[in-house]
């Protein structure tokens, strides 16, 4: 299963790990994740660290996910606007349904994604946890 | 653009354990060309609509099983579109007999989805989402529509039982389809109270994991004219796109590309929202019905739900959606959809639609979505 193969995480990691992300180099719109073309139609980024900071734009949860998730099953899911910008689809971390609203501070955090395998290797990630 | 539907043909929609892929796709095909009164070396061009058979049947190449189960050496190819790729099908055989390449073109669309788990079923779906932005997080599409409901909710007031007058309307014209997976009433609080699959959204607002195939026959107008003189004809076509990921979307409460896609296959078409006199619409979850009536200008944004709710969309009432019962009733085999939807438009159109017949129905849309709205394929019909 193509989750299970750790290259197509291991290109991802300072995305993942740091949530870094492109900014235009012409018109300075922030992206997260790092696109080809910016909306000005430049291709030019730099990369850019976000601060982790955002509100919870709409939340529910997923009660049973994809196989490579049953550990974590029920999770809560989001989106996210990072208070720099660019919106994020995310898990939400430390906390139940009935503690989130829509409009609450939600701030980055370091998480473990899944395992592949017993002996595979174990994915990580930013999620996001409520600012309380 | 005018080119006539001469043919059409569906199988059992639901658990169809006795037949594989390529049966219920064999099954359609034969009936279309049956009732257009072909024989199948008078199919110059095949377009079949696929997404899921590569992940869940281990089969791709689905272009030459469409073909080498008519005996022929024709071009036949499959198009994928996500849960768009029905309508994707109809487009490609729309632009073959416009460009002159062919003057008959059949379009199918399979979809078989009950051999495997449910986990496999739902991991297959996620390919039709971000696989980076969404799946990586864990997100499942009934958690991403999830995430609509609620915003719609929070920013226009609707409420849960607002939202479950879509299922229950969808299951009351189920009831009078054959072929629909599910042909049993359900009421407002069957909807609430189900069990929850994402936050906001239960059991009954998810269409369900359905094996099934569709098939339409399409002819150039002269063609048309001359084998079928109740040819219904396709007048407008129009497709749009927009971002992979739902979080990439300026809103989560508008489908955009329905919007574009509408306004586009309706000009073609030479007509406004208030000629259509009913739809075929996308509902895979029940907000999606609402967002779709929305983005075909069916209803004002943030209507749609109380228009629902006070019972306009019954197959008899002022604006008929989705009088097969869609895809919570009918049933959703992915690539199949599209292709159905067109079907119950012809047969209202027809007047053949049974218990269900909208009366007096001259002009007719289908709104076929891919993903969460990242494709969306409007078509509109006329008697």
């Amino acid at each position: 299963m193509f989750r299970s193969t750790p290259i197509i995480r291991w290109r991802k990691y300072d995305e993942r790990y740091s949530l870094v992300g492109a900014k235009c180099a012409k018109c300075g719109m922030l992206h997260y994740p790092r696109v080809a073309l910016c909306a000005c139609d430049s291709s030019k980024f730099s990369p850019h660290k976000f601060n982790g900071e955002g509100t919870l734009i709409s939340f529910t949860d997923v009660g049973s996910g994809p196989e490579a998730f049953a550990e974590h099953s029920p999770y809560c899911l989001g989106i996210v606007q990072l208070s720099e910008g660019p919106k994020i689809t995310t898990q939400l971390s430390d906390c139940k349904l009935e503690d989130l609203s829509i409009g609450m501070k939600v701030i980055a955090t370091f998480r473990k994604f899944y395992t592949s395998g017993e002996k595979g290797a174990i994915h990580y990630g930013t999620k996001f946890t409520p600012k309380w | 653009m005018k080119i006539g539907v001469i043919g059409t043909g569906l199988t059992k929609f639901g658990e169809v354990w006795d037949k594989s892929l390529r049966e219920l796709l064999a099954e359609a095909q034969l009936k279309s060309i049956e009732e257009a009164k072909l024989s199948p070396k008078d199919i110059e061009m095949i377009f079949t609509g696929n997404m899921c058979a590569g992940a869940l049947s281990g089969q791709l190449h689905i272009g030459a099983m469409a073909s080498e189960n008519l005996n022929l050496n024709v071009p036949s190819t499959r198009v994928e579109g996500a849960c768009a790729s029905g309508a994707l099908a109809i487009r490609a055989g729309l632009q073959a007999i416009e460009s002159g390449s062919a003057k008959i073109v059949q379009v199918n669309g399979v979809e078989k989805m009950t051999d495997v788990s449910t986990d496999q079923v739902t991991t297959a779906l996620m390919g039709a989402g971000d696989e980076e932005v969404e799946g990586f997080q864990g997100a499942t599409f009934p958690a991403l529509y999830a995430l609509m409901a609620r915003a719609y909710m929070k920013e226009f007031g609707l409420t849960r039982e607002e939202l479950a007058a879509v299922p229950v309307k969808s299951h009351k014209h189920g009831c009078m389809n054959p072929i629909a997976q599910y042909q049993k009433e359900l009421s407002i609080s069957d909807v609430i109270n189900s069990s929850m699959v994402s936050d906001p959204l239960t059991l009954m607002d998810c269409s369900p994991i359905t094996d099934g195939a569709a098939s339409i026959i399409l002819a150039s107008e002269s063609v048309a004219k001359k084998l079928n003189p109740d040819a219904v004809w396709i007048v407008g076509s129009g497709q749009a796109s927009d971002t992979l990921s739902l979080s990439a979307r300026d809103s989560l409460t508008e489908m955009k590309a329905t919007r574009i896609a509408a306004d586009s296959a309706f000009k073609q078409a030479g007509i406004a929202a208030k000629d259509v006199h009913l739809a075929e619409v996308h509902d895979c979850f029940s907000i999606a019905e609402l967002l779709a009536i929305e983005g075909l200008g069916l209803a004002k944004k943030g209507e749609a739900g109380k228009h629902a709710a006070a019972g306009y969309h019954y197959f008899d009432s002022k604006m008929p959606i989705n009088t097969c019962g869609g895809l919570k009733a009918c049933g959703h085999p992915i690539g199949a959809t599209g292709v159905k939807q067109a079907v119950e438009i012809v047969h209202q159109l027809q007047n053949r639609a049974g218990k269900r017949q909208v009366k007096k129905a001259e002009t007719g849309v289908t709104q076929n979505v891919g993903g969460t709205g990242a494709t969306v394929v409007v078509n509109v019909f006329k008697r």
